[in-house]
Protein backbone atom coordinates (compact mmCIF):
# COMPACT_ATOMS: atom_id res chain seq x y z
CA UNK A 1 0.00 0.00 0.00
CA UNK A 2 1.08 3.36 -1.03
CA UNK A 3 -0.05 7.11 -0.19
CA UNK A 4 0.18 8.72 -3.53
CA UNK A 5 -1.59 11.99 -4.67
CA UNK A 6 -2.66 11.67 -7.95
CA UNK A 7 -3.90 14.06 -10.60
CA UNK A 8 -7.03 13.40 -12.47
CA UNK A 9 -6.44 13.05 -16.39
CA UNK A 10 -9.93 12.59 -17.38
CA UNK A 11 -13.29 12.44 -15.78
CA UNK A 12 -16.08 11.32 -18.79
CA UNK A 13 -19.03 9.51 -18.52
CA UNK A 14 -20.02 6.39 -20.00
CA UNK A 15 -23.57 6.18 -19.20
CA UNK A 16 -25.82 8.17 -17.41
CA UNK A 17 -24.42 7.33 -13.66
CA UNK A 18 -20.90 5.52 -14.44
CA UNK A 19 -17.94 7.71 -14.90
CA UNK A 20 -14.36 6.77 -15.92
CA UNK A 21 -11.50 8.70 -14.01
CA UNK A 22 -7.70 8.35 -15.27
CA UNK A 23 -5.57 9.48 -12.60
CA UNK A 24 -1.42 9.93 -12.74
CA UNK A 25 1.02 9.95 -10.17
CA UNK A 26 2.70 7.15 -8.80
CA UNK A 27 1.03 3.86 -8.84
CA UNK A 28 3.31 1.52 -7.82
CA UNK A 29 1.88 0.12 -5.47
CA UNK A 30 -0.84 -1.18 -7.62
CA UNK A 31 0.48 -5.19 -8.29
CA UNK A 32 -2.23 -7.36 -9.97
CA UNK A 33 -5.95 -6.93 -11.64
CA UNK A 34 -8.61 -6.79 -9.07
CA UNK A 35 -6.94 -4.36 -6.50
CA UNK A 36 -8.47 -1.02 -5.55
CA UNK A 37 -7.49 2.53 -4.53
CA UNK A 38 -9.09 4.46 -1.82
CA UNK A 39 -9.96 7.67 -2.13
CA UNK A 40 -10.19 10.48 0.35
CA UNK A 41 -12.75 13.14 -0.79
CA UNK A 42 -12.88 16.45 0.87
CA UNK A 43 -15.80 17.18 3.53
CA UNK A 44 -16.20 13.29 3.48
CA UNK A 45 -14.72 11.85 6.41
CA UNK A 46 -14.33 7.97 4.92
CA UNK A 47 -12.62 7.42 1.63
CA UNK A 48 -14.13 6.00 -0.88
CA UNK A 49 -12.77 2.18 -2.51
CA UNK A 50 -13.27 1.66 -6.08
CA UNK A 51 -11.32 -1.09 -7.71
CA UNK A 52 -8.72 -0.34 -10.51
CA UNK A 53 -9.79 -0.91 -14.12
CA UNK A 54 -6.58 -0.30 -15.73
CA UNK A 55 -3.17 0.58 -14.75
CA UNK A 56 -0.07 1.65 -16.63
CA UNK A 57 3.43 2.91 -15.92
CA UNK A 58 2.35 6.12 -14.03
CA UNK A 59 -1.76 6.36 -14.39
CA UNK A 60 -4.53 4.01 -13.11
CA UNK A 61 -7.96 4.33 -14.53
CA UNK A 62 -11.22 3.77 -12.30
CA UNK A 63 -14.57 3.27 -13.51
CA UNK A 64 -17.31 4.09 -10.84
CA UNK A 65 -20.81 4.66 -10.89
CA UNK A 66 -22.51 7.33 -8.83
CA UNK A 67 -24.46 5.57 -6.28
CA UNK A 68 -24.31 8.35 -3.07
CA UNK A 69 -22.84 11.24 -1.65
CA UNK A 70 -19.09 10.68 -2.13
CA UNK A 71 -19.14 9.18 -6.04
CA UNK A 72 -21.66 12.10 -7.09
CA UNK A 73 -19.04 14.32 -5.70
CA UNK A 74 -16.58 12.50 -7.90
CA UNK A 75 -18.64 13.56 -10.97
CA UNK A 76 -18.27 17.39 -10.59
CA UNK A 77 -14.08 16.75 -10.44
CA UNK A 78 -11.89 18.52 -13.42
CA UNK A 79 -8.98 17.14 -14.58
CA UNK A 80 -6.14 18.93 -13.20
CA UNK A 81 -7.21 18.47 -9.19
CA UNK A 82 -5.34 15.86 -7.30
CA UNK A 83 -6.63 13.34 -4.81
CA UNK A 84 -5.12 11.88 -1.96
CA UNK A 85 -5.33 8.02 -2.61
CA UNK A 86 -4.06 4.94 -1.04
CA UNK A 87 -2.93 2.73 -3.48
CA UNK A 88 -2.44 -1.01 -3.91
CA UNK A 89 -5.38 -2.30 -1.61
CA UNK A 90 -6.51 -5.70 -1.98
CA UNK A 91 -5.30 -9.19 -3.30
CA UNK A 92 -5.92 -9.29 -6.56
CA UNK A 93 -6.92 -11.78 -8.71
CA UNK A 94 -4.50 -14.39 -9.09
CA UNK A 95 -3.95 -15.70 -12.98
CA UNK A 96 -2.01 -19.14 -12.58
CA UNK A 97 -4.58 -21.23 -12.03
CA UNK A 98 -6.93 -19.70 -15.30
CA UNK A 99 -5.83 -22.00 -17.90
CA UNK A 100 -6.08 -21.43 -21.12
CA UNK A 101 -9.82 -20.31 -21.66
CA UNK A 102 -10.80 -18.57 -18.72
CA UNK A 103 -14.05 -16.65 -18.66
CA UNK A 104 -14.77 -13.34 -17.15
CA UNK A 105 -17.82 -12.47 -15.93
CA UNK A 106 -19.04 -8.96 -15.11
CA UNK A 107 -21.75 -7.59 -13.97
CA UNK A 108 -22.52 -3.50 -13.73
CA UNK A 109 -20.08 -1.79 -12.22
CA UNK A 110 -17.65 -4.82 -11.39
CA UNK A 111 -17.17 -5.35 -14.90
CA UNK A 112 -14.13 -2.56 -14.10
CA UNK A 113 -11.73 -4.59 -12.45
CA UNK A 114 -11.82 -7.79 -15.35
CA UNK A 115 -10.41 -5.25 -17.48
CA UNK A 116 -6.95 -5.14 -16.72
CA UNK A 117 -7.64 -8.43 -15.70
CA UNK A 118 -8.10 -9.79 -19.07
CA UNK A 119 -4.97 -7.90 -20.23
CA UNK A 120 -2.73 -9.46 -17.95
CA UNK A 121 -4.16 -13.18 -19.16
CA UNK A 122 -3.83 -12.30 -22.91
CA UNK A 123 0.20 -10.89 -22.07
CA UNK A 124 0.44 -14.33 -20.93
CA UNK A 125 -1.15 -15.84 -23.61
CA UNK A 126 -4.49 -16.69 -22.59
CA UNK A 127 -7.63 -16.71 -24.50
CA UNK A 128 -10.30 -14.68 -22.35
CA UNK A 129 -13.96 -14.98 -23.24
CA UNK A 130 -15.54 -12.38 -21.70
CA UNK A 131 -19.41 -11.80 -20.24
CA UNK A 132 -21.04 -8.68 -19.49
CA UNK A 133 -24.32 -8.32 -17.75
CA UNK A 134 -26.33 -5.18 -17.38
CA UNK A 135 -30.01 -4.11 -16.69
CA UNK A 136 -30.59 -2.45 -19.98
CA UNK A 137 -28.97 -1.28 -23.31
CA UNK A 138 -28.26 2.74 -21.94
CA UNK A 139 -26.32 0.91 -19.23
CA UNK A 140 -24.10 -0.71 -21.27
CA UNK A 141 -20.21 0.23 -21.13
CA UNK A 142 -16.82 -1.37 -22.11
CA UNK A 143 -17.73 -4.00 -24.48
CA UNK A 144 -15.71 -2.35 -26.88
CA UNK A 145 -12.98 -1.84 -24.29
CA UNK A 146 -12.79 -5.68 -23.92
CA UNK A 147 -13.31 -5.84 -28.26
CA UNK A 148 -10.29 -3.96 -28.50
CA UNK A 149 -7.94 -6.17 -26.43
CA UNK A 150 -8.81 -9.26 -28.62
CA UNK A 151 -11.36 -10.51 -26.16
CA UNK A 152 -14.62 -12.44 -27.26
CA UNK A 153 -17.27 -10.33 -26.02
CA UNK A 154 -21.07 -11.62 -24.75
CA UNK A 155 -23.32 -8.89 -23.65
CA UNK A 156 -26.71 -9.92 -21.38
CA UNK A 157 -29.37 -7.27 -20.13
CA UNK A 158 -31.80 -8.09 -18.00
CA UNK A 159 -34.75 -6.78 -20.08
CA UNK A 160 -33.55 -7.95 -23.48
CA UNK A 161 -32.81 -4.18 -25.07
CA UNK A 162 -29.39 -5.48 -25.77
CA UNK A 163 -27.37 -8.63 -26.42
CA UNK A 164 -28.41 -11.85 -24.84
CA UNK A 165 -31.62 -11.35 -22.39
CA UNK A 166 -31.31 -12.06 -19.24
CA UNK A 167 -28.21 -12.57 -16.77
CA UNK A 168 -24.91 -13.81 -17.27
CA UNK A 169 -25.35 -16.86 -16.37
CA UNK A 170 -27.84 -17.66 -19.23
CA UNK A 171 -24.80 -16.72 -22.12
CA UNK A 172 -22.04 -18.84 -20.55
CA UNK A 173 -19.97 -20.36 -23.07
CA UNK A 174 -19.74 -24.78 -22.92
CA UNK A 175 -15.86 -24.37 -22.69
CA UNK A 176 -13.77 -22.80 -20.14
CA UNK A 177 -11.08 -23.55 -18.20
CA UNK A 178 -11.54 -21.43 -15.10
CA UNK A 179 -13.38 -18.29 -14.16
CA UNK A 180 -13.00 -15.02 -12.50
CA UNK A 181 -15.88 -12.81 -11.63
CA UNK A 182 -16.65 -9.57 -9.86
CA UNK A 183 -20.50 -7.94 -9.62
CA UNK A 184 -23.60 -7.80 -6.83
CA UNK A 185 -24.01 -10.54 -4.38
CA UNK A 186 -27.05 -12.29 -6.36
CA UNK A 187 -25.32 -12.42 -9.56
CA UNK A 188 -21.79 -13.86 -7.80
CA UNK A 189 -24.24 -16.91 -5.84
CA UNK A 190 -25.50 -17.59 -9.41
CA UNK A 191 -22.00 -17.77 -10.88
CA UNK A 192 -21.02 -19.63 -8.24
CA UNK A 193 -24.55 -22.62 -8.65
CA UNK A 194 -24.27 -21.84 -12.85
CA UNK A 195 -20.30 -22.78 -13.43
CA UNK A 196 -18.37 -26.41 -13.41
CA UNK A 197 -14.87 -25.02 -13.23
CA UNK A 198 -13.14 -23.16 -9.99
CA UNK A 199 -12.87 -19.56 -10.25
CA UNK A 200 -12.40 -16.44 -8.20
CA UNK A 201 -14.83 -14.28 -7.07
CA UNK A 202 -14.24 -10.46 -6.31
CA UNK A 203 -16.50 -8.86 -3.19
CA UNK A 204 -17.57 -5.64 -2.30
CA UNK A 205 -18.58 -4.61 1.59
CA UNK A 206 -18.83 -1.34 3.09
CA UNK A 207 -15.45 -0.49 4.39
CA UNK A 208 -13.95 1.64 7.35
CA UNK A 209 -10.44 1.73 6.33
CA UNK A 210 -9.80 -0.82 3.23
CA UNK A 211 -6.04 -1.55 4.67
CA UNK A 212 -7.20 -4.35 7.05
CA UNK A 213 -6.91 -2.07 10.24
CA UNK A 214 -11.01 -1.77 11.71
CA UNK A 215 -12.36 -4.94 10.49
CA UNK A 216 -15.19 -3.56 9.50
CA UNK A 217 -15.29 -5.79 6.16
CA UNK A 218 -14.58 -9.19 7.00
CA UNK A 219 -16.55 -12.78 6.14
CA UNK A 220 -16.71 -15.54 7.39
CA UNK A 221 -14.97 -18.58 4.67
CA UNK A 222 -14.14 -21.71 5.45
CA UNK A 223 -10.75 -20.85 5.68
CA UNK A 224 -11.82 -18.73 8.28
CA UNK A 225 -11.81 -15.05 8.74
CA UNK A 226 -11.19 -13.07 6.36
CA UNK A 227 -11.19 -9.14 5.50
CA UNK A 228 -12.53 -8.00 2.32
CA UNK A 229 -10.10 -5.22 2.37
CA UNK A 230 -7.11 -7.11 3.09
CA UNK A 231 -7.25 -11.08 2.11
CA UNK A 232 -10.02 -10.02 -0.58
CA UNK A 233 -11.61 -8.40 -2.22
CA UNK A 234 -10.88 -11.76 -4.13
CA UNK A 235 -11.74 -14.81 -2.76
CA UNK A 236 -11.13 -18.36 -4.31
CA UNK A 237 -14.41 -20.62 -5.52
CA UNK A 238 -13.63 -23.52 -2.47
CA UNK A 239 -13.08 -21.34 0.50
CA UNK A 240 -16.72 -19.02 0.03
CA UNK A 241 -19.68 -19.91 2.21
CA UNK A 242 -22.53 -19.48 0.25
CA UNK B 1 13.81 8.55 4.97
CA UNK B 2 11.00 9.71 7.61
CA UNK B 3 10.82 6.76 9.32
CA UNK B 4 14.68 6.86 10.22
CA UNK B 5 14.12 10.78 11.09
CA UNK B 6 11.19 9.76 13.42
CA UNK B 7 13.44 7.00 14.70
CA UNK B 8 16.33 9.16 15.42
CA UNK B 9 14.59 12.78 16.37
CA UNK B 10 11.51 12.64 17.74
CA UNK B 11 11.66 9.78 19.52
CA UNK B 12 14.26 10.80 22.19
CA UNK B 13 12.48 14.38 22.34
CA UNK B 14 12.70 14.59 25.89
CA UNK B 15 9.99 17.18 26.50
CA UNK B 16 7.37 15.10 25.50
CA UNK B 17 8.48 12.31 27.50
CA UNK B 18 5.40 11.77 29.98
CA UNK B 19 4.83 8.64 32.62
CA UNK B 20 1.66 6.59 32.86
CA UNK B 21 1.09 4.89 35.71
CA UNK B 22 4.91 4.31 36.13
CA UNK B 23 5.95 3.53 32.65
CA UNK B 24 7.95 6.11 30.31
CA UNK B 25 6.43 6.89 26.69
CA UNK B 26 8.54 8.36 24.86
CA UNK B 27 5.60 10.70 23.84
CA UNK B 28 1.52 10.80 24.66
CA UNK B 29 0.62 9.41 20.98
CA UNK B 30 -1.32 6.30 21.28
CA UNK B 31 -3.20 4.17 18.30
CA UNK B 32 -6.35 3.56 20.00
CA UNK B 33 -8.01 -0.21 20.12
CA UNK B 34 -9.93 -1.46 17.37
CA UNK B 35 -8.07 1.19 14.89
CA UNK B 36 -4.60 -0.49 14.50
CA UNK B 37 -4.94 -3.76 14.83
CA UNK B 38 -2.11 -5.84 16.66
CA UNK B 39 0.67 -3.27 15.02
CA UNK B 40 1.73 -4.91 11.71
CA UNK B 41 -0.25 -3.36 9.23
CA UNK B 42 0.80 0.12 10.36
CA UNK B 43 4.48 -1.41 10.73
CA UNK B 44 4.53 -2.13 6.84
CA UNK B 45 4.14 1.24 6.59
CA UNK B 46 6.31 3.34 8.61
CA UNK B 47 8.66 2.70 11.91
CA UNK B 48 5.69 2.23 14.69
CA UNK B 49 8.53 2.29 17.24
CA UNK B 50 8.07 6.42 17.24
CA UNK B 51 4.78 5.88 19.10
CA UNK B 52 4.47 6.06 22.86
CA UNK B 53 2.67 2.75 22.61
CA UNK B 54 -0.45 1.48 21.11
CA UNK B 55 -3.64 -0.48 22.53
CA UNK B 56 -4.31 -3.65 20.72
CA UNK B 57 -7.26 -4.78 19.38
CA UNK B 58 -9.63 -5.66 21.84
CA UNK B 59 -9.27 -9.01 22.83
CA UNK B 60 -11.83 -11.80 24.22
CA UNK B 61 -10.91 -15.14 26.26
CA UNK B 62 -12.48 -16.73 23.64
CA UNK B 63 -12.47 -16.37 19.79
CA UNK B 64 -14.64 -13.87 18.07
CA UNK B 65 -16.18 -13.25 14.62
CA UNK B 66 -17.81 -10.09 15.91
CA UNK B 67 -21.64 -8.66 13.90
CA UNK B 68 -22.81 -9.50 10.33
CA UNK B 69 -22.07 -6.77 7.88
CA UNK B 70 -22.30 -4.02 7.04
CA UNK B 71 -20.18 -3.12 10.18
CA UNK B 72 -19.68 0.31 9.51
CA UNK B 73 -21.00 3.55 8.24
CA UNK B 74 -20.17 7.53 7.56
CA UNK B 75 -21.79 10.54 9.16
CA UNK B 76 -20.73 14.19 9.27
CA UNK B 77 -16.96 14.08 10.31
CA UNK B 78 -17.20 10.53 11.57
CA UNK B 79 -18.34 7.02 11.50
CA UNK B 80 -20.09 4.47 13.17
CA UNK B 81 -19.02 0.90 13.65
CA UNK B 82 -20.38 -2.11 15.15
CA UNK B 83 -17.49 -4.43 14.31
CA UNK B 84 -18.41 -6.33 17.65
CA UNK B 85 -14.94 -7.53 19.33
CA UNK B 86 -13.95 -9.67 16.33
CA UNK B 87 -10.99 -10.98 17.68
CA UNK B 88 -8.86 -14.78 17.80
CA UNK B 89 -9.03 -14.64 21.40
CA UNK B 90 -6.79 -13.90 24.16
CA UNK B 91 -4.69 -17.54 23.91
CA UNK B 92 -4.16 -16.96 19.59
CA UNK B 93 -3.14 -13.61 21.12
CA UNK B 94 -0.38 -14.96 23.17
CA UNK B 95 0.47 -17.39 20.84
CA UNK B 96 0.58 -16.04 17.58
CA UNK B 97 0.24 -11.86 17.50
CA UNK B 98 2.27 -10.79 20.21
CA UNK B 99 5.49 -12.82 18.65
CA UNK B 100 4.73 -11.01 15.57
CA UNK B 101 4.37 -8.11 17.21
CA UNK B 102 7.72 -8.47 18.76
CA UNK B 103 9.39 -8.34 15.38
CA UNK B 104 8.23 -4.90 14.73
CA UNK B 105 7.20 -2.99 17.83
CA UNK B 106 9.88 -3.28 20.80
CA UNK B 107 7.74 -1.14 23.48
CA UNK B 108 5.54 -2.12 26.34
CA UNK B 109 1.95 -2.38 24.46
CA UNK B 110 -1.07 -1.81 25.86
CA UNK B 111 -3.22 -4.99 26.04
CA UNK B 112 -6.77 -3.86 25.50
CA UNK B 113 -9.37 -6.47 26.78
CA UNK B 114 -12.87 -6.81 26.74
CA UNK B 115 -15.19 -9.48 28.48
CA UNK B 116 -18.93 -10.72 29.09
CA UNK B 117 -18.42 -11.18 32.72
CA UNK B 118 -16.47 -10.78 35.62
CA UNK B 119 -14.55 -14.19 35.49
CA UNK B 120 -14.04 -13.57 31.63
CA UNK B 121 -12.68 -10.30 31.98
CA UNK B 122 -10.36 -11.64 35.42
CA UNK B 123 -9.50 -15.07 33.33
CA UNK B 124 -8.42 -13.00 29.88
CA UNK B 125 -5.96 -10.33 32.02
CA UNK B 126 -4.05 -13.00 34.14
CA UNK B 127 -3.09 -14.86 30.82
CA UNK B 128 -2.34 -11.36 29.88
CA UNK B 129 -0.66 -10.32 32.67
CA UNK B 130 2.18 -12.95 32.26
CA UNK B 131 3.29 -11.55 29.08
CA UNK B 132 6.66 -9.60 29.77
CA UNK B 133 5.91 -7.11 26.46
CA UNK B 134 2.06 -5.98 27.43
CA UNK B 135 3.18 -2.43 29.50
CA UNK B 136 -0.61 -1.94 30.45
CA UNK B 137 -4.35 -3.64 30.48
CA UNK B 138 -6.63 -1.78 29.47
CA UNK B 139 -9.81 -3.04 30.32
CA UNK B 140 -13.03 -1.83 28.01
CA UNK B 141 -15.94 -1.89 29.91
CA UNK B 142 -17.39 0.08 27.53
CA UNK B 143 -18.10 -1.61 23.99
CA UNK B 144 -21.34 -0.09 23.09
CA UNK B 145 -21.50 -3.26 20.23
CA UNK B 146 -21.86 -6.50 21.81
CA UNK B 147 -24.75 -7.61 23.93
CA UNK B 148 -24.99 -9.02 27.92
CA UNK B 149 -21.30 -7.59 28.16
CA UNK B 150 -18.80 -4.34 27.05
CA UNK B 151 -21.02 -1.70 27.81
CA UNK B 152 -23.44 -3.00 30.34
CA UNK B 153 -20.19 -3.40 33.10
CA UNK B 154 -19.40 0.86 32.09
CA UNK B 155 -22.71 2.37 32.73
CA UNK B 156 -23.41 0.93 36.50
CA UNK B 157 -20.70 2.31 38.78
CA UNK B 158 -20.92 -1.11 41.21
CA UNK B 159 -20.47 -3.54 37.70
CA UNK B 160 -17.58 -1.65 37.01
CA UNK B 161 -15.76 -1.02 40.24
CA UNK B 162 -16.49 -4.97 40.28
CA UNK B 163 -14.37 -5.32 36.95
CA UNK B 164 -11.47 -3.65 38.53
CA UNK B 165 -11.16 -5.06 41.77
CA UNK B 166 -11.41 -8.88 39.71
CA UNK B 167 -8.33 -7.87 37.12
CA UNK B 168 -6.47 -6.28 40.02
CA UNK B 169 -6.31 -9.55 41.60
CA UNK B 170 -4.86 -11.03 38.95
CA UNK B 171 -1.97 -8.89 37.60
CA UNK B 172 0.20 -6.58 39.12
CA UNK B 173 0.70 -4.78 35.63
CA UNK B 174 -1.42 -1.40 35.82
CA UNK B 175 -4.69 -1.40 35.13
CA UNK B 176 -6.38 1.49 33.17
CA UNK B 177 -10.44 0.87 32.74
CA UNK B 178 -11.64 2.60 29.64
CA UNK B 179 -14.89 4.14 30.21
CA UNK B 180 -18.24 4.28 28.07
CA UNK B 181 -19.93 7.89 27.42
CA UNK B 182 -23.05 6.70 26.97
CA UNK B 183 -23.48 7.42 30.93
CA UNK B 184 -25.70 9.96 32.88
CA UNK B 185 -22.63 10.61 35.14
CA UNK B 186 -19.29 10.04 33.67
CA UNK B 187 -17.61 11.02 37.07
CA UNK B 188 -19.57 8.80 39.61
CA UNK B 189 -18.26 5.65 37.54
CA UNK B 190 -14.59 7.37 36.91
CA UNK B 191 -14.40 7.83 40.93
CA UNK B 192 -16.20 4.18 41.89
CA UNK B 193 -12.96 2.69 39.50
CA UNK B 194 -10.47 5.05 41.25
CA UNK B 195 -11.67 3.72 44.57
CA UNK B 196 -11.76 0.01 43.34
CA UNK B 197 -8.29 0.66 42.47
CA UNK B 198 -7.68 1.56 38.78
CA UNK B 199 -4.55 2.64 38.12
CA UNK B 200 -5.77 5.08 35.50
CA UNK B 201 -8.84 5.73 33.34
CA UNK B 202 -9.41 5.52 29.69
CA UNK B 203 -12.27 7.83 28.41
CA UNK B 204 -14.37 8.20 26.27
CA UNK B 205 -15.14 4.87 23.98
CA UNK B 206 -17.71 5.54 21.39
CA UNK B 207 -20.68 6.92 21.57
CA UNK B 208 -23.96 5.23 20.74
CA UNK B 209 -24.96 6.30 17.07
CA UNK B 210 -26.79 4.97 13.84
CA UNK B 211 -27.50 5.74 10.44
CA UNK B 212 -30.66 5.13 8.28
CA UNK B 213 -30.20 4.68 4.61
CA UNK B 214 -32.88 6.45 2.34
CA UNK B 215 -33.34 3.99 0.00
CA UNK B 216 -33.72 0.71 1.30
CA UNK B 217 -35.01 2.65 4.56
CA UNK B 218 -33.16 0.34 7.04
CA UNK B 219 -30.54 0.91 9.23
CA UNK B 220 -27.16 0.84 7.53
CA UNK B 221 -25.66 -1.06 9.72
CA UNK B 222 -26.58 -4.57 10.50
CA UNK B 223 -26.46 -4.55 14.40
CA UNK B 224 -28.66 -1.41 13.89
CA UNK B 225 -26.67 0.82 16.36
CA UNK B 226 -22.91 1.17 16.40
CA UNK B 227 -20.16 3.41 17.85
CA UNK B 228 -19.48 7.11 17.15
CA UNK B 229 -16.22 8.23 16.65
CA UNK B 230 -14.26 10.81 14.39
CA UNK B 231 -13.48 14.32 14.87
CA UNK B 232 -17.20 15.03 15.89
CA UNK B 233 -17.21 13.85 19.37
CA UNK B 234 -14.07 15.62 20.26
CA UNK B 235 -15.90 18.74 22.19
CA UNK B 236 -17.75 15.60 24.37
CA UNK B 237 -14.52 13.46 25.18
CA UNK B 238 -12.58 16.36 25.84
CA UNK B 239 -15.96 18.01 27.82
CA UNK B 240 -15.31 14.44 29.81
CA UNK B 241 -11.67 14.32 30.60
CA UNK B 242 -12.36 17.88 32.17
CA UNK B 243 -14.89 16.73 34.37
CA UNK B 244 -13.37 13.22 35.35
CA UNK B 245 -9.49 15.21 35.84
CA UNK B 246 -11.24 17.19 38.70
CA UNK B 247 -12.60 13.99 40.38
CA UNK B 248 -9.73 11.74 40.27
CA UNK B 249 -6.32 11.78 41.20
CA UNK B 250 -5.38 8.53 38.74
CA UNK B 251 -4.02 9.08 35.40
CA UNK B 252 -6.21 9.64 32.42
CA UNK B 253 -5.90 8.72 28.63
CA UNK B 254 -7.73 11.03 26.60
CA UNK B 255 -9.11 10.21 23.54
CA UNK B 256 -12.16 10.39 21.09
CA UNK B 257 -11.90 12.38 18.13
CA UNK B 258 -8.56 13.33 18.17
CA UNK B 259 -6.87 13.98 14.89
CA UNK B 260 -4.24 16.35 15.20
CA UNK B 261 -0.67 17.20 17.09
CA UNK B 262 -3.38 20.27 18.28
CA UNK B 263 -6.00 17.71 19.94
CA UNK B 264 -3.50 15.87 21.86
CA UNK B 265 -2.32 19.24 22.93
CA UNK B 266 -6.11 20.17 23.80
CA UNK B 267 -6.77 16.91 25.22
CA UNK B 268 -3.64 17.37 27.88
CA UNK B 269 -4.80 20.57 28.91
CA UNK B 270 -8.06 19.56 30.04
CA UNK B 271 -6.57 16.34 32.25
CA UNK B 272 -5.19 13.85 29.77
CA UNK B 273 -1.58 12.10 30.76
CA UNK B 274 -1.90 10.56 27.38
CA UNK B 275 -4.04 10.60 24.44
CA UNK B 276 -5.12 7.76 21.93
CA UNK B 277 -5.80 8.02 18.23
CA UNK B 278 -8.84 5.95 16.88
CA UNK B 279 -11.28 6.82 13.84
CA UNK B 280 -7.99 8.95 12.48
CA UNK B 281 -5.82 5.97 11.78
CA UNK B 282 -8.68 4.29 9.66
CA UNK B 283 -8.66 7.50 6.76
CA UNK B 284 -5.33 8.45 7.63
CA UNK B 285 -2.64 5.22 8.47
CA UNK B 286 0.16 8.21 8.54
CA UNK B 287 -1.43 10.41 11.54
CA UNK B 288 0.14 8.95 14.35
CA UNK B 289 3.37 9.41 12.77
CA UNK B 290 2.23 12.82 11.96
CA UNK B 291 1.51 14.08 14.69
CA UNK B 292 4.59 12.52 16.46
CA UNK B 293 6.45 14.59 14.37
CA UNK B 294 4.54 17.83 14.19
CA UNK B 295 4.30 17.56 18.28
CA UNK B 296 7.49 19.54 18.54
CA UNK B 297 6.88 22.63 16.98
CA UNK B 298 3.41 22.74 17.72
CA UNK B 299 4.39 22.95 21.84
CA UNK B 300 7.07 25.99 20.16
CA UNK B 301 4.11 27.26 18.43
CA UNK B 302 1.89 27.09 21.96
CA UNK B 303 5.26 28.31 23.67
CA UNK B 304 5.11 24.32 25.77
CA UNK B 305 8.89 23.89 27.06
CA UNK B 306 7.21 20.16 28.32
CA UNK B 307 4.21 17.83 27.65
CA UNK B 308 4.37 17.15 31.73
CA UNK B 309 3.30 21.19 32.19
CA UNK B 310 0.42 21.39 30.80
CA UNK B 311 -1.67 18.26 31.70
CA UNK B 312 -4.74 19.33 32.87
CA UNK B 313 -3.81 22.78 32.56
CA UNK B 314 -7.13 24.08 32.36
CA UNK B 315 -7.91 23.98 34.81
Amino acid sequence: MKESFLTITENTPLTKDVYRMKLSGDVSAVTAPGQFVNIKLEGLFLRRPISVCDCDGDSVTIIYKAVGKGTEQMTRMNPGETLNVLTGLGNGYDTAPSGDRPLLLGGGVGVPPLYLLAKKLLAEGKRPSVVLGFNTKNEVFCEQEFKNLGCEVTVTTVDGSYGVKGFVTDALPEDYTYFYTCGPEPMLKAVYRATNTSGQFSFEERMGCGFGACMGCSCKTITGFKRICKEGPVLRKEEILF
Amino acid sequence: MRNAECGMRNCIEQRTVVSLCGIQLDNPVIPASGTFGYGYEFAELYDINCLGTFSFKGTTREPRFGNPTPRIAECASGMINAVGLQNPGVNAVIAEELPKLKQCFHKPVMANVSGFSVEEYAATCAKLDKEPQVGWLEVNVSCPNVHGGGMSFGTDPKAAAEVVKAVKAVTTKPVLIKLTPNVTDIVAIAKACEEAGADGISLINTLLGMRIDLKTKRPVIANKMGGFSGPAVFPVALRMVYQVYEAVKIPIVGMGGVACAEDVIEMMLAGATAVEIGAANLTDPFVCRDIVEQLPAVMDKYHIDNLNDIIGGAH
